[in-house]
């Protein structure tokens, strides 16, 4: 992959999108630099998960561009399977076949998609597998893990392939508390070696130690941007002021 | 050692369960046997028993009803695989996205619209009497095969729609991540998507064979010597119906174990969400 000069593996300009009347992103702009790290922080209908989305091409956006590596990936001409083959996206619901075992998510992609050879695929699903602590859940079906399993099992499907990003949809928003550690452990160890991530999340604890920027949209727009101390602990908009106290609150 | 609170309620659990028991078998044997009772005593029963149930022409024309009905079975065996396949390619055309497609997903409207809407002893009547007429070289004269043709487009259109229905219901986050990791939107289909709709339309599939097994019998109007007709021959001859009634005996023994597998797929994989 050709990394461009200032090391921008992803540049979202200007993105825009709406479905219908409602407006859910109202020009987006933000850079994720190579090993970066950024949070997405905002209310719930602020456009995180559909930023994400947008970016993955599971939807398509209206206005702007989104740039991987240099490259425009959102042209109506370039191919978006091959665009997702580069990047990993991890859902907030999880999302794992459950028709499969835990071993067979993680290597479908991998095998379809990535042409591996089945021992190949399943030798690196095993050590993904073994990494994320789910050493012996190999064989399991989906719905005998628990959401922290189920989760980290997505987590190294969506690694698997060796992404140039990541992309993290509130991947511990529908977990039971004492099962969110796990899974934050799981991205704070990916970052340790370097990925390149954007993430949404609601754990704004989680964001100052792992993020290297935060973003906080509101309404569709990045109304602040900055290291987490800047926005977590001394924001300068209002609005992001009073999402903080909310949280806080609760 | 259990308390004996704990001993007083198992007692009692014991008690209830053996009331439930008496009551269930008090229940059957009065409504069973008033059922009973009141056919045998009915003015019209020792003749009904001499042309329904006479056992001396049961054994005689069993063998050949039976005979009979092995043609009924290969029929729906082959018909079943055709339909399970042709079936879920209409499905696939239905749902096809791409613009290009759009006169082939018209064609499977139509398809189902049609063969779903007309009687299926109409259907096997046209086709069966109606290919042959046409007097083309090449297409097949054979009533059994014809017919079963027309079996095969009549299930097709039904259960094309239970696939459609099954493909509908898996959740569409299934899709989302099956493009995420990388799969084209037919490798999300074949690997993700279809493998968790034909598990779920397993039981109402089995319920469509059910049905087809016995309209196989409707293959009779065109001659074919199945067990139906096989029987209503003998009857004709013996002015006896026991044969009908040895058909029919025939016909459960195949749909009722069906019934029960569909039962088992219902209480297991469809309680699966």
């Amino acid at each position: 992959m050709n990394a461009i000069p200032d090391g921008t593996v992803l540049d979202i300009r200007n993105v825009t999108k709406a479905f219908g009347e409602r407006e859910v992103l109202r020009g987006i702009d933000l850079g994720v630099r190579e090993h970066e790290a950024v949070a997405l922080i905002g209310a719930s209908g602020s456009g995180k998960s559909t930023l994400l989305r947008c970016i993955d091409l599971l939807e398509e956006i209206d206005d702007g561009d989104v740039f991987l590596d240099g490259e425009v990936i959102t042209d109506p001409g370039v191919d978006p399977v091959a665009v997702r083959r580069r990047l990993g996206l991890v859902f907030q619901a999880y999302n794992l076949f459950p028709h499969l075992s835990a071993l067979e998510n993680v290597v479908l992609g991998e095998m379809r998609a990535h042409g591996k050879a089945r021992a190949e695929a399943e030798e690196r699903g095993r050590a993904l597998l073994a990494r994320f602590g789910l050493a012996g859940r190999e064989d399991d079906r989906p719905d005998n893990l628990s959401g922290g399993q189920q989760q980290r099992v997505a987590i190294a499907r969506a690694f698997a392939a060796r992404p140039r990003a990541l992309l993290l949809d509130e991947v511990t928003s529908a977990l039971d508390p004492e099962l969110v550690g796990e899974v934050l452990e799981a991205v704070r160890d990916l970052k340790g070696e370097g990925m390149t991530m954007l993430i949404a999340t609601h754990e704004m604890s989680f964001a100052r130690e792992v993020a290297d920027r935060v973003a906080f949209l509101h309404a569709g727009r990045i109304l602040e941007l900055g290291s987490p101390e800047q926005v977590l602990s001394s924001p300068e908009a209002e609005e992001t002021r009073r999402f903080l106290r909310r949280i806080q609150a609760n | 050692m259990p308390s004996d609170r704990r001993l007083e309620r198992e007692a009692a659990k014991r008690r209830r369960h053996r009331r439930g028991q008496a009551i269930a078998a008090v229940s059957s044997v009065v409504v069973l046997g008033g059922l009973a009772a009141l056919i045998l005593t009915s003015p019209g029963w020792p003749e009904v028993r001499e042309t329904f149930f006479n056992w001396e022409v049961f054994k005689e024309s069993f063998p050949d009803v039976a005979k009979a009905f092995w043609l009924d079975v290969k029929i729906f065996l082959v018909a079943e695989l055709a339909i399970l396949v042709v079936g879920l390619f209409v499905a696939m055309l239905r749902i096809a996205r791409s613009p290009a497609m759009f006169p082939v997903r018209l064609l499977s409207v139509v398809f189902v619209d049609l063969f779903r809407g007309i009687p299926t002893i109409l259907l096997v009547f046209l086709i069966g009497f109606g290919v042959p007429a046409l007097q083309l070289s090449g297409t097949p004269n054979d009533p059994i095969v014809l017919g079963a043709f027309a079996l095969v487009l009549s299930y097709s259109a039904y259960v094309a729609e239970v696939y459609r229905a099954g493909i509908a219901s898996v959740h569409r986050g299934q899709r989302d991540a099956a493009l995420a990791v990388g799969l084209t939107e037919n490798q999300a289909m074949r690997h993700v998507i279809l493998p968790q709709a034909v598990r779920r339309v397993a039981p109402p599939l089995l319920n469509d064979f059910v049905a087809l097994q016995k309209d196989v019998a409707l293959i009779s109007i065109l001659g074919p010597l199945e067990a139906f007709r096989e029987a209503q021959i003998i009857e004709s001859l013996t002015f006896n119906f026991t044969p009908l009634v040895a058909a029919a005996l025939l016909y459960l023994a195949v749909t009722v174990p069906t019934a029960r597998i569909v039962d088992r797929l219902g209480g297991t994989e469809g309680a699966v969400r």
